[in-house]
């Protein structure tokens, strides 16, 4: 008996039609009732899983919001073209959403910030609080282990030579992943469009500041005088000052005299013009 | 061949005795200062009662407690409460302390008498007293000893076991202690089994101190009811699960304690602090502490007051040799290194080892390369390689489910890791995340 190649061609082909045709029939009896908007939702997310809304992953959110769960503003690595989106597809308002960036308030690399052992465990921050709470002098201080980078999904963040983390602002997409793996609560996400931070956390006073960094805030209330910001722009919490954004109407000018009077130039000033809107 | 006592799993580091295991107990001068930090043992903390400006006098209590798994703390030097406030710990955090200036006169409270009728007294009161003299394990975890004296009715203890391993590399304050004065570790230890109404004990030492085990028995050949064990030259042979096994060959459950199986460790420095507080109410304001390593210039034992700062350890050890790099409080592979001497003896502090470039230096750490040579040594029969790996990546629920809670951190994998990996760090970072996000979820 002789076997020719179009037999073969022939049987398996009609083998395929025949199974293909069967799973066809069965995914439409057997088909799982599905919400549509889960799905479009899904495609709308950045689909980087960074967890910033409280839902594990994307897919969850995408479920949780059709469920009533989470806002339709609640994806904030997405920001508001995201929220725009999802809230199209829900048929509802997404609301402001207010862009927000992360910025890590610490200037005190490797030069002008004392260290006072030499560290030499896991290269992680958290695990390096577990020892003498790190090797650097100041208590409040950026350890540079880069425990931020390594949970940052949008590759924001790195490290630089100096020891200290640097927010790629572009990528930043303020899902506050950093801030919580932070920690010493160094970094804070602020409004996209405010220019003016402060540099440090530290809540020591003069002198046990300056013994260890040349950089921090020295705790000396300057900026928040009257004369200096007017309206409570800045008040103090103990020994460190707290720049309340809501009340910063021009975030151009607003501050523009603090960061002048300040004594050590611990606010920090980002330069907004280089930065593409989001 | 005959094998001594011991239990599976284990390393052999160096024990590098040699530095101190010679040197008698010397006593060191009165220091000028003492830092008593309030929390010294695992427990609820207690309450401060002196002020700033408050004369105290030695052996006075400064702190005050009221919950039962605390103990309070004592003026180790007469002197003036210069400062309640946060100063260096040796567990690497500022810690509320009490700092007290000597006035010289190195004055009692209430003079140690010896009560000759001191095995007369009711076991509660036994109790009460080691309580309010502040005793916790000085072997250095430092758990309250009244506690672990009070084992609740379902779990009889039935036998006891006197800790006096000392497997840790380099310390030898425990061994010139059973040298010295075994009589007292020995009045402790029948102090002991009379609070817990037992007829038989164990005292387990490591084989590389014969001296000690020659004394001890023959102090104990009268004794019939007290067996000295002498157990294998391994690390972790001190830790109380593998001393447990070794001695009496009953395994310890996951997560339970030593009374779990009927069994009660104490240290031997614990012993002889029992039998002063018990017969003399001298409370614990001194311990032995072993001041060795290759970075001290005359590695000695010093018996020092609880408070004295490891800096004036050190100038009374001739300060330290040029190489000297690292000092840790305690011993080579469970101890801490410090940030600065400015930090206290506390009633825990068995040894202060100051390492050299040689000794101190690290590597760095390189991937593993799955070995398991963590697997073979790990006296809880965990996996240190997949803990550790699970908890670099963030599934520290994982870890969890490996066993991350059994570990002791008796840093034997990290000993022998040819890749240098720091696991016990791992360890130590998964068990902290993993109680926040406890704590998250509430």
């Amino acid at each position: 008996m002789d076997f020719d190649i179009t037999s073969a061609v022939i049987v398996m082909g009609s083998l395929g039609l025949v199974f293909g045709a069967g799973l066809a029939i069965a995914s439409k009896i057997l088909a799982v009732e599905k919400d549509k908007r889960v799905e479009q939702i899904e495609e709308a997310l950045p689909g980087a899983n960074c967890g910033a809304c409280g839902a594990p992953g994307c897919g969850g959110f995408a479920e949780g919001v059709v469920a009533g769960q989470y806002p339709v503003n609640g994806c904030t690595a997405g920001g508001s073209d995201v929220a725009a989106r999802i809230a199209e597809i829900m048929g509802t308002d997404a609301g402001d959403i207010v862009r927000k960036v992360a910025v890590v308030r610490c200037r005190g690399d490797k030069d002008t910030c004392v260290e006072r052992a030499i560290y030499s465990g896991v290269a992680d921050c958290r695990a390096a609080m577990l020892i003498a709470e790190g090797a650097k002098g100041c208590v409040y201080g950026c350890l540079g282990l880069g425990s931020c980078v390594k949970v940052c999904s949008f590759d924001a963040l790195h490290m630089a030579p100096e020891g200290l983390p640097v927010v790629d602002e572009d990528a930043c997409t303020g899902c506050g992943a950093c801030v919580e793996a932070c920690p010493r609560n160094i970094i804070e996400l602020i409004p996209f469009d405010q220019p003016v931070y402060l540099g440090c956390v530290s809540k020591d006073f003069g002198k046990s500041v300056k013994a260890v960094c040349k950089v921090g805030c020295i705790g000396c209330g300057m900026c928040a005088k009257e004369n200096v910001t007017a309206d409570e722009m800045i008040t103090m919490d103990g020994k460190i000052p707290v720049i309340h954004y809501d009340k910063v109407k021009n975030p151009q000018t607003d501050l523009a005299n603090a960061v002048e009077k300040c004594p050590t130039k611990s606010f920090v000033v980002r330069d907004l013009a280089e930065k593409s809107a989001p | 061949m005959f094998r001594k006592k011991s239990f599976r799993g284990g390393a052999h580091p160096h024990d590098e005795k040699r530095w101190s295991a010679d040197m008698a107990i010397q006593e060191m001068p009165l220091p000028g200062t003492v830092i008593i930090p309030v929390q010294q043992h695992i427990g609820a903390p207690a309450d401060i009662i002196v002020e700033k400006g408050d004369a105290v006098k030695k052996g006075q209590p400064l702190t005050k407690t009221s919950k039962f798994v605390s103990v309070p703390v004592h003026a180790s030097i007469s002197g003036t409460v210069a400062a309640v406030e946060k100063r260096p710990h040796p567990f690497g955090t500022d810690l509320t302390s009490i700092v007290i200036e000597s006035d010289g006169n190195d004055a009692w409270a209430a003079e140690p008498v010896m009560n000759p009728d001191y095995l007369s007294l009711g076991t509660d009161k036994m109790v009460q007293i080691i309580g309010e003299a502040g005793i916790a394990g000085m072997g250095g975890a430092a758990f309250p000893s009244h506690v672990k004296l009070s084992p609740p009715a379902d779990k009889p203890v039935d036998t006891l076991i006197l800790n006096g391993v000392e497997c840790e590399p380099y310390l030898t304050s425990d061994y010139r202690l059973m040298l010295e004065r075994p009589d007292d570790i020995l009045a402790g230890l029948q102090i002991i089994m009379k609070i817990l109404g037992l007829t038989k004990a164990f005292i387990g030492i490591e084989a590389n101190k014969p001296r000690a085990i020659a004394l001890l028995r023959e102090k104990c050949a009268e004794k019939k009811n007290i067996a000295i064990v002498p157990l294998a030259v391994k690390y972790p042979q001190g830790a109380e699960k593998q001393l447990i096994k070794a001695v009496s060959g009953r395994s310890v459950p996951s997560g339970g304690l030593p009374m779990d199986v009927g069994c009660l460790v104490h240290n031997v420095g614990t012993a002889a602090a029992i039998y002063e507080a018990v017969a003399m109410g001298k409370p614990l304001i001194e311990r032995i502490v072993s001041v060795t390593g290759p970075g001290v210039r005359k590695p000695r034992n010093i018996k020092a007051r609880i408070g004295t700062p490891f800096a004036d350890l050190i100038e009374f050890c001739g300060g330290y040799t040029q190489k000297a790099a690292k000092v840790i409080n305690g011993g080579p592979m469970m101890g801490i290194a410090q940030t600065t001497i400015a930090v206290p003896v506390i009633k825990g502090t068995s040894g202060i080892l100051v390492l050299d470039e040689r000794t101190a230096a690290g590597s760095d750490e390189l991937p593993c390369i799955s070995c398991a040579r963590c697997v073979d040594v790990c006296p809880m029969n965990l996996l240190p390689n997949h803990i550790a790996a699970f908890i670099e990546h963030n599934r520290v629920e994982d870890a969890q489910k490996m066993g991350l809670f059994d570990c002791m951190e008796c840093s034997t994998c990290s000993f022998i890791c040819p890749a240098k990996r720091n696991l016990v760090h791992y360890i130590k970072l998964g068990k902290a995340l993993w109680n926040e996000a406890q704590k998250k979820t509430g």
